[in-house]
């Protein structure tokens, strides 16, 4: 596929982490995409995606730059967003077990628990299951946050149970890592570490679903 | 909908181990010796945190053998902050490497600036869940440790130096050379992987993509925001800073700016203005007046 001014424009936060594979994918599904640094990048922009990184380095950055103003004031205008793993923490309304500065736009009703899977040596792949989908999807956690809480208004797409060894309460069968609620989608996972484009096609058929209301 | 199962989680795959290092792209990981620098450093903006005893400019100082940091520093550090914690082994010490993989570092750094414990064998990093990354001066150097199962390279630089001089040559080095392996014809390939003394299916592999399998990220020497700038526009990826950010006049407001530069590199203005005022670097050495040049070790 090619694509041509009619396909959205996605604006890839890119202050830090795994920018440039979600602009890679966006073009693989067929949509444009731009990298994002400061406020006068969002120029044009029909949406947003928050890669996966260190969300406490990113919203550092977000301040800094300013673009966290320029980007609350976007997303409270309805502008679609796609977050992971960081950017799923950083569209959060609350975060677990992370910095008591940390800001979140609060753009969908979910608690995130950050890290909830534990330390590096247990991040791992995975085969999901999603609603939408007709087949797994070979999933990455890295260092993963799951949801913890998901308001009524939060359509949960997939679950995962977590390893016996999760810092979790030892009860917990399953946990949410995929989510919609309106215009916003997140994950737990990297879906951008993977060459199958179907989560970012999720994203997009959102987009252009907001666009055309 | 349904759950994935927790039994058929596949823990330690090179994508999982690779996708750390993705997820660090664009970001400064700091060295730190105590909890309260790596509370700084997290405060600062760091993506991670290198626990270590020593920052490489003491090591210089002091001499003797330099080894693994003691658990429980490291496990207090693990404590202090919620980014991921690396730590670093002896080149080819698997003990000292095992012990950091009980303590869930999130990544080995297989270092010369510690004193190397084999002087021939790297460490088998496919035998290990955790990841690792490791210093190289050149590409054959950076395959051969890719193809020993390092998931991240960094540039060695010349660490505990504060000078950014030998950065920039191994920076050129690698890259220069991925650059003219693009440009080779199928049969030149085998006298590049001859020459570096490589595996010719990496070297393949550059020549398809234009890039390292692995991130490529830079040590060793650098000091000052307009330092990241430098580096990071010669393709590194992100960049470790060790002695740079604890050995300067005022850690914290310049561990903040060499951040913002990672950041915003392209854009001088930005890192004109997070370079203002940051008092004075830390005192730097010129590679002639060295007794030992940490970079030779390794091989």
């Amino acid at each position: 596929m090619t694509a041509s001014d009619s396909q959205p424009l996605i604006g890839v936060v890119a202050l830090q982490g795994a920018a440039a594979e979600h602009v890679a994918a966006f073009r693989r599904a067929g949509a444009r995409a731009v990298e994002v640094r400061v406020p006068a990048d969002l120029d044009g922009v029909d949406a947003v995606a928050l890669p996966g990184g260190e969300s406490t380095t990113m919203s550092h950055l977000l301040r800094t730059s300013g673009l966290f103003d320029a980007l609350s004031e976007r997303l409270a205008g309805g502008m679609p967003a796609f977050g992971t793993c960081a950017g799923m923490i950083l569209l959060a309304v609350d975060v677990l077990d992370g910095r008591p500065d940390q800001r979140c736009f609060g753009a969908i009703d979910i608690s995130v628990r950050r890290n909830a899977f534990g330390r590096q040596v247990a991040s791992f792949e995975a085969e999901l299951t999603a609603d939408g989908l007709d087949e797994p999807f070979k999933a990455v956690f890295i260092r993963a946050p799951w949801v913890e809480r998901a308001g009524d208004s939060v359509e949960v797409l997939a679950e995962i149970t977590p390893a016996s060894n999760s810092s979790t309460d030892g009860v917990r069968s399953s946990v949410p890592v995929l989510c919609r609620s309106g215009p916003i989608l997140v994950s737990s996972f990297h879906p951008e570490l993977t060459a199958d484009n179907r989560i970012h096609q999720i994203f997009i058929d959102m987009v252009g679903a907001s666009m055309a209301r | 909908m349904n759950s994935g199962d927790g039994a058929s989680h596949l823990v330690g795959t090179v994508r999982v181990k690779r996708g750390l290092a993705d997820m660090l792209r664009g970001g400064v990981i700091m060295d730190v010796v105590t909890p309260e620098q790596a509370k700084i450093a997290e405060d600062a903006g760091a993506v991670a945190v290198m626990a270590l005893e020593r920052v490489p400019a003491d090591i210089r100082r002091d001499g003797g053998v330099a080894r693994m940091s003691d658990p429980a520093m490291i496990e207090g550090i693990q404590a202090a902050v919620t980014i991921p914690v690396m730590a670093k082994a002896r080149i080819g010490h698997f003990g000292e490497a095992q012990v950091l993989e009980s303590l869930d570092v999130d990544y080995i750094d297989e270092s010369e600036v510690l004193t190397p414990a084999d002087e021939a064998h790297h460490i088998d990093k496919w035998a290990f869940t955790v990841p690792f990354v490791c210093g190289a001066t050149n590409l054959g150097e950076a395959l051969r440790r890719i193809s020993e199962g390092a998931c991240m390279i960094r540039s060695k630089g010349e660490a505990g130096t504060g000078n950014i001089v030998e950065a920039v040559r191994h920076l050129r080095s690698i890259t220069g050379d991925i650059r003219k392996i693009t440009q080779a014809d199928a049969a030149e390939l085998f006298d590049w992987a001859k020459q570096l003394q490589s595996p010719l299916g990496l070297v393949q592999e550059i020549a398809e993509t234009g890039r390292l399998p692995v991130p490529l990220f830079c040590a060793g020497g650098i000091a000052t925001p307009a330092d990241a700038s430098l580096v990071m526009q010669l393709g590194a990826e992100a960049v470790f800073v060790g002695s740079g950010i604890f050995k300067s006049e005022d850690p914290g407001p310049r561990a903040e700016a060499i951040v913002e530069a990672t950041t915003h590199y392209r854009d001088p203005s930005v890192v004109a203005k997070v370079s203002r005022g940051l008092g004075s670097a830390m005192p730097g050495l010129e590679m002639e007046g060295l007794e030992t040049k940490l970079a030779e070790r390794g091989w």
